[in-house]
C-alpha cells in the first residue's frame, strides 16, 4: 500500500482543444480581415495609422490585463489569448484615422471596466471590444465617425445609401475597397475567416444565420423594396463582422441552442430598427451590446427539454 | 439509410487497435481468491460458508439477500480461509469470502453439462439465471433475473444485445463476438423464449465491421434476430442512447427500459445467461481487456472472478513504463484504482494502464461558456448552468435544470476546453440530492 496510484473522478481523458486553442483560432480567423484592412488603409494610401492601431490595441489589452492581474494578485491568464482577441476586435472596429491615444483609452476600458471588474474571462456580460467601441463612440463621436478612404474623407457606403448622397458599387462593398472601420469593409475576407471558424467547429451558424436572415427580412419589409438595396445593406457596415465574430462571442451569447436562435432574431430586429429608423446608418454594435444584456433572460426561457421527456409535463 | 445514432456525444481516441486483434487468453489463477459479497447493485449476498469449509468450482458461497441481490459462486476449488472485510476497488472495505485455491478446479456435480433450454419453463429459466448469480456485466451489475421478469412481459418488443462497446480501449465484447458468437446467439434465444413477441437486436457500432459480419452470418437463418449497426460515437452503448438509436423509443431517469418495451443486456451478460442455462455453469469467469500504453503487451484475457488485479499485470507482459494512472473499466466512466491488490468482480471489464494522467495535466480554467458541453450532452442538458448551480450549492436550481437526468457519461467533461470537472460536480450533486430525498 506504500505505492498508491493517482486517482480522480471519471472521465479520465480530455479533448485536445483548450481555451487557448479556441482564442488562437478566433485570432487567426480575423487575420484575413485584418490583413485586408492594413492593405486597404495602410499600404494603398501609405498611412501607418491603421496598422499602428491594430498593434497598439492588442498590446494595450494584453498589457492592461497583465498589470491588473498582477496588481490584484490574480492568476495570470494573459496567455489564453482572450485579451489579444479583444484588442484585435476593437482595432478592427475603429476608423483608420482614429487617434492612437484614444484607442489606448478604449483598450483599457475594454479590459478593466467591461471584463475584469465583472470577474474576468467568462464573467463579463457584454462583449469587451464592443463595449469599448460604444464607449468611444459616445466619448469621441467625431473621430469615431470620420472615415477616410484613399486620402479622401467621406461617408461610408451605408451612410451614402441612408442619406441618398451616392450609390456605392456592390462589388466594392463585397471586396472591401470602400471606406469604413479597419476590419469591417471586406465581406469576402470576413467570410473566409468565418468559414474557418465554422470548419473548426469554433462557432455554429445558429446565431449568424438567424441574425442575418432576420435582418434581411426586416430590411425588405421596412426599408427599400429592392434587392440591390438589400445586398448592400448586408455587405455594408459591421453586419458581417458583428454577426460572425462578435455576436458569436461565447461569453456574451446564449449557451442554449434555442436561445441562440432567439438571440439572432433579436439582433436582426434591433439592427434593422437602428439602421432604418435610427439617426445613424449603423446599428450592429448597439444591437449586439443590448442583446448581450438579454442573454440571462433568454437562457432562462430556453432550457432544453431533457432526453426522453419530450411532451411530458413537469417530468412526472 | 444512415446508421442509427443519437443527438450529442463525443469522439474520444478509441485506442482499440492495441488489443482488438488479440485472441482471448485463458488465465488460471493460483493462491488466494477473494469473493466480495457485493458485486452488484442491491443488497450484498450473505456468506453461506465458513472458515475451513471445502468449496468446489461453481459452488454457491454467497446467497442473494433480497429481491435485488445476487448469488456469488466460487470460481475455484479449495478451502475457505476467511470470511472477513477486505479492501475493494473503490477503496471501501466489505465482507468477502477468501478461498485458498487448491489448483484442482474440481467442479460441483453436473458443472458444464449440456442442458436443453427448450424443455425448461420460463420460471425455471429465470430461477437458473438467478441461481447462477448472473448480473449485468457492462458495469452496472444489475441482477439479470430481475431484468428478465418485468411486470408486463407481453409488452416487451425488443431484446437488445449491447455490443456497442463505446468505451475507448475496451475490446472484450468485440473479441467475444468474434470468438464465441454462437454463445451470444444461444443466450439471446434463451431470452427470446421468455418473451414470445419480442425481437432480438444485436447492436454493434460501425467501427467493428468484422464483428458485424460475423454476427450477421450467425443470425441469417434466425427470423427473430437481427443485427443493428450503430454509428460509432460515445456513449452509444448507454442504455438510453442505445434504446433510442436501435428502436427510436426514448426513456428518461424515472423509466425502465421495460417501459419502452425493451430489455438491454450486454454481450458478456448474454453469454453468461447462455452458460448458466445451456451449460450448467454459473457466473464464475469473465473476459477482461488489459490495455493502455503502459502495458508491454496488451491482451484480452478470460479470468476467474475473484482473482487479484495485481496478478493479472504479468499477463500483459508487465508494465514497460510506470503507469501514471490505472483504470478499471473504460476511460470515460471507469474507476481510477488506488491499488492493484483488489479482487476482480463480475463487473470488472478491464485494466487500463496509462502513462499519462490527462486529468492531472489539465488544470481547470474559467468557463468561457462555449457551449460544447451542451452539444456533447446526450441527455440534452445544460451542464454549464448545472455546474454553476452546484458550485453555488444551489441544489434546487440543479434539480430544476434537470440535473437528476444526468447519468454521468462524462461527455461534457471530455469536451470542455476549459477542462472543468463537470461530471465530478454532477456526481456529488446527484448523490447529495438523492440523500436529501431519502431523508424526507
Amino acid at each position: 500500500m506504500s505505492n498508491l496510484l493517482n486517482i480522480s473522478s471519471s472521465p479520465h481523458v480530455r479533448d485536445k482543444s483548450s481555451t487557448k486553442s479556441i482564442m488562437w483560432d478566433v485570432f487567426l480567423a480575423l487575420m484575413p480581415a485584418a490583413i485586408f484592412g492594413i492593405y486597404n488603409f495602410s499600404v494603398k494610401p501609405r498611412d501607418i495609422n491603421a496598422i499602428l492601431l491594430i498593434v497598439v490595441c492588442i498590446a494595450t489589452c494584453v498589457l492592461t490585463e497583465y498589470i491588473w492581474q498582477k496588481a490584484m494578485k490574480l492568476p495570470l491568464t494573459v496567455s489564453d489569448g482572450s485579451a489579444a482577441v479583444t484588442g484585435l476586435l476593437l482595432a478592427l472596429n475603429l476608423s483608420s484615422t482614429f487617434p492612437i491615444w484614444m484607442a489606448i483609452i478604449g483598450s483599457v476600458f475594454a479590459i478593466i471596466i467591461v471584463k475584469q471588474l465583472f470577474g474576468g474571462l467568462g464573467q463579463n456580460f457584454m462583449n469587451p471590444a464592443l463595449g469599448a467601441r460604444c464607449f468611444l463612440m459616445v466619448s469621441f463621436a467625431g473621430q469615431m465617425t470620420s472615415f477616410t478612404y484613399d486620402g479622401v474623407t467621406g461617408a461610408t457606403p451605408l451612410a451614402q445609401i441612408k442619406m441618398g448622397t451616392g450609390t456605392p458599387k456592390l462589388l466594392d462593398m463585397f471586396l472591401g475597397t470602400t471606406g469604413g472601420t479597419i476590419g469591417e469593409t471586406s465581406v469576402v475576407a470576413l467570410l473566409i475567416g468565418a468559414a474557418y471558424l465554422v470548419a473548426r467547429k469554433v462557432i455554429s451558424l445558429r446565431i449568424p444565420v438567424t441574425y442575418i436572415v432576420t435582418f434581411a427580412i426586416f430590411a425588405i419589409l421596412f426599408g427599400q423594396h429592392d434587392i440591390m438595396y438589400l445586398a448592400k445593406e448586408l455587405c455594408g457596415g459591421g453586419l458581417i463582422l458583428g454577426a460572425f465574430f462578435m455576436a458569436t462571442d461565447y461569453v456574451t451569447s446564449p449557451i442554449t441552442p434555442k436561445g441562440q436562435i432567439v438571440f439572432g432574431i433579436i439582433l436582426g430586429v434591433l439592427t434593422g430598427v437602428f439602421r432604418i429608423f435610427g439617426a445613424s446608418a449603423e446599428g450592429v454594435s448597439y444591437a449586439i451590446i443590448i442583446s448581450n444584456l438579454l442573454v440571462p433572460l433568454i437562457e432562462r426561457v430556453t432550457i432544453p427539454v431533457p432526453f426522453g421527456k419530450e411532451g411530458i409535463k413537469d417530468g412526472k | 439509410m444512415s446508421e442509427a445514432t443519437f443527438r450529442g456525444g463525443v469522439h474520444p481516441y478509441e485506442g482499440k487497435e492495441l488489443s482488438s486483434d488479440l485472441p482471448i487468453k485463458t488465465v488460471m489463477p493460483t493462491g488466494e481468491m477473494v469473493f466480495p459479497m457485493g458485486q452488484h447493485i442491491g443488497a450484498p449476498a450473505t456468506p453461506i460458508v465458513a472458515k475451513g469449509d471445502k468449496v468446489l468450482v461453481g459452488q454457491k458461497i454467497g446467497e442473494a439477500s433480497g429481491f435485488i441481490s445476487a448469488n456469488i459462486c466460487s470460481s475455484v476449488s479449495g478451502t475457505v480461509k476467511a470470511v472477513e472485510p477486505r479492501m475493494l476497488l473503490n477503496g471501501s472495505k466489505a465482507t468477502c469470502v477468501v478461498v485458498e485455491n487448491d489448483g484442482q478446479y474440481t467442479g460441483i456435480e453436473g458443472l458444464g453439462e449440456d442442458r436443453d433450454y427448450t424443455k425448461l419453463s420460463n420460471d425455471e429459466i429465470r430461477d437458473i439465471v438467478k441461481e447462477a448469480g448472473v448480473v449485468g456485466m457492462g458495469g452496472a451489475g444489475f441482477p439479470t433475473n430481475v431484468k428478465l421478469a418485468p411486470k408486463e412481459p407481453d409488452k416487451i418488443d425488443y431484446i437488445l444485445v449491447n455490443g456497442a462497446e463505446c468505451e475507448p480501449y475496451l475490446t472484450s465484447d468485440y473479441r467475444q463476438m468474434l470468438e464465441c458468437p454462437e454463445e451470444i446467439v444461444g443466450g439471446l434465444k434463451v431470452i427470446l423464449k421468455l418473451f414470445d413477441k419480442a425481437k432480438g437486436l444485436i447492436c454493434i457500432e460501425d467501427n467493428k465491421p468484422e464483428a458485424i459480419a460475423k454476427m450477421e452470418k450467425m443470425v441469417q437463418n434466425e427470423n427473430r434476430i437481427e443485427v443493428k449497426v450503430l454509428k460509432t460515437k460515445y456513449p452509444q452503448g448507454g442504455e438510453r442512447t442505445l434504446i433510442s438509436a436501435a428502436t427510436g423509443r426514448k426513456i428518461y431517469s424515472a423509466k425502465l427500459p421495460a417501459d419502452a418495451g425493451c430489455i438491454v443486456d450486454n454481450i458478456s451478460t448474454v453469454i453468461a445467461i447462455y452458460r448458466a442455462v445451456c451449460k450448467c455453469t454459473p457466473l464464475i469467469t469473465r473476459v477482461m481487456t488489459l490495455t493502455g500504453d503502459a502495458f508491454e503487451k496488451p491482451v484480452n484475457v478470460n479470468v476467474r472472478i475473484g482473482c487479484c488485479h495485481a496478478d493479472l499485470v504479468a499477463e500483459g507482459g508487465g508494465f514497460k513504463q510506470e503507469p501514471a494512472k490505472i483504470i478499471s473499466g473504460g476511460p470515460m466512466m471507469g474507476f481510477a484504482m488506488f491499488d492493484l491488490n483488489v479482487p476482480v468482480t463480475k463487473t470488472s471489464s478491464s485494466i487500463l494502464a496509462m502513462t499519462t494522467d490527462e486529468v492531472a495535466l489539465n488544470e481547470p480554467t474559467p468557463c468561457i461558456r462555449c457551449g460544447r458541453c451542451v452539444s456533447a450532452c446526450p441527455g440534452n442538458l445544460v451542464p454549464q448552468k448545472m455546474a454553476q448551480a452546484v458550485s453555488h450549492n444551489d441544489y434546487d436550481t440543479f434539480v430544476s435544470l434537470n440535473g437528476m437526468e444526468c447519468y454521468e457519461c462524462g461527455s461534457c467533461t471530455y469536451a470542455c476546453p476549459a477542462k472543468r470537472p463537470l461530471t465530478q460536480l454532477f456526481k456529488q450533486a446527484r448523490q447529495h440530492v438523492a440523500a436529501q430525498r431519502r431523508k424526507k
